[in-house]
């Protein structure tokens, strides 16, 4: 299609799941990507399946935002596209359960680390690409619909419906046409997800409960999840911003009757 | 892009503003389109990849026999935009009983019509593709928050918010291939906004809209052919605003 030839986009976490999915859309669109992440191996063969350009960065490192900011301006010469995807439930619990050190964790891959996201893009689409460009938020249904047993992981994606709405409305009060939204997915069939269905007991019952939380019964898929970045990230969407959109097969529009 | 290759859609209110874009829009994904509308005919104005029924859409008659007439042209039906709508404004202590019915009616009857009278062919359609059917409902913004004298109009839309969850869940629970959603513009350049409102309110339209102009019916368009494609196939009673940043304010 072809719709984004000639725009350089970036992607946190591009390495797995949604986001290597993202990559791979966006490229396929006719965008230059880079991406970020820390597993080396899975980047490589991102890299190899679609000539994106790998950065190992931490998105909740604020020195590391400096490097990669200098990356994608000396490299790509420019910046139009931001998906801020990287995300982290490791160490998240309930709010009896959780310890400090997983809250802060997860506060600083998920929230604070889609602000920075929010931040070099925004610097960089100024200086780059005449204060035009789309930032993407991958929040999540969980933002709506918070898990009881993940109280770090459903207050940052919360969160990220305000930081999205609010670098929206400043970018917009200050003239620039720069846009900013947040998504936010049901259960997807990512790896991660695999790999727990694979570990149970009986994996068929374990796949079926996760189908079961989407009215549609079934998991989203990645390319699903990338097909509306890919929307929002074109000039196709250029009226759209502050909004967040649900894409989750019904799991937050209400509840299934008998 | 044409993602829509084969598929038929079916537009109401398409003559003219937001409907006009679908209806270009959509054939220029390579859609087949029925145009709806209040007119007698279509005047010329469609080409060959449409067709034109004339259609009141309270009048569940009349949307038997539209239906009827997408069927018997085209043989299915893929995609629904039930976009054809009227204004509904005036301080609530004045509004007749008559105006808040013809707001009513037009607005939320028509979407529960075009709803009910398509869904059976476009279960049927809905099967040749992975992402189903797609029926995309044409709120507003003023069906997510209220504005004084604005009564009828933000009852109407916010009516067309909830029926749109609503059908959605139920199609999916009765696995009827079948998605369904809700566009909420902000205030569009249409020929109408632009005729009905005075020069004051272009300037609060403006001023308020922190992108800082109206948005063009084309990009309306857009979202509509985006959640008729398979590119929104996890997508249902999701609803989709396009506001220049109003509601987020």
């Amino acid at each position: 299609m072809a719709r984004l030839d000639g725009k350089v986009a970036l992607v946190t976490g591009g390495t797995s799941g949604i986001g290597e999915a993202t990559v791979h859309r966006l490229v396929a669109d006719g965008a230059q990507v880079v991406f970020t992440g820390s597993n080396e191996a899975a980047a490589k063969r991102v890299s190899d399946a679609t000539g994106a350009l790998f950065q190992r960065s931490a998105v909740e490192d604020p020195a590391a935002w400096e490097a990669l900011s200098a990356f994608v301006r000396d490299r790509c010469g420019r910046l139009d596209i931001a998906f801020a995807n990287a995300g982290t439930e490791a160490g998240d619990g309930s709010v009896e359960s959780i310890g400090i050190e997983g809250w802060n964790r997860i506060i600083a891959v998920n929230l604070t680390g889609v602000m920075l996201t929010c931040q070099a893009a925004v610097r960089l689409m100024r200086e780059t690409a005449g204060g035009e460009g789309s930032i993407v938020v991958n929040s999540s249904m969980n933002a709506y619909k918070p898990m009881g047993n993940f109280v770090g992981y459903s207050t940052t994606k919360g969160a990220l419906i305000a930081l999205a709405k609010s670098v929206a409305i400043h970018c917009a009060n200050q003239g620039t046409k720069i846009r900013c939204n947040s998504i936010h997915p049901g259960v997807v069939e990512t790896d991660m997800i695999k790999n727990i269905i694979a570990k149970q007991a009986d994996p068929g019952a374990a796949r079926a409960a996760y189908a079961g939380m989407a009215p549609l019964n079934r998991m989203g898929q990645v390319e699903e999840i990338a097909a509306l970045v890919a929307f929002l990230a074109s000039d196709e969407t250029r009226f759209i911003t502050g909004a967040d959109y649900s894409i989750d097969g019904g799991s937050t529009a209400g509840m299934m009757g008998v | 892009m044409r993602r829509l290759e084969g598929r038929v859609a079916l537009v109401t209110g398409g003559l003219r503003g937001i409907g006009e874009a679908v209806t270009q829009r959509l054939i220029a994904e390579g859609a087949a389109v029925m145009v709806a509308d209040l007119d007698e005919t279509e005047g010329g104005r469609l080409g060959a990849h449409a067709a034109y029924v004339r259609l009141d859409v309270g009048d569940e008659a009349q949307w038997r026999a539209a239906v009827a007439a997408v069927e018997q042209r085209f043989g299915r039906l893929d995609i629904l935009v039930a976009n054809a709508g009227i204004g509904g404004t005036g301080p609530i202590r004045e509004v007749t009983l008559e105006a808040w019915h013809q707001t009513l009616r037009v607005n939320l009857d028509g979407v529960f019509l075009a709803t009910k009278h398509c869904a059976g062919l476009m279960a049927r359609s809905g099967r040749d593709h992975r992402g189903g059917a797609s029926i995309i409902n044409i709120a507003s913004i003023m069906g997510l928050v209220g504005l004084p004298q604005a009564g009828p109009y933000n009852a109407s839309k916010g009516g067309v918010r909830l029926l749109t969850k609503a059908n959605a869940l139920e199609f999916a629970a009765d696995k009827l291939p079948i998605r369904v959603n809700s566009v909420h513009p902000g205030f569009v350049e249409t020929p109408l906004l632009l005729s009905s409102s005075p020069r004051e309110a272009l300037d609060f339209y403006h001023a308020g809209t922190p992108m800082g102009r109206l948005a063009q019916p084309s990009e309306i368009a857009a979202v509509v052919a985006f959640l008729a494609s398979d590119d929104a196939s996890f997508m249902t009673g999701s609803e989709l605003v396009v506001d220049g940043g109003w509601t987020a304010q």
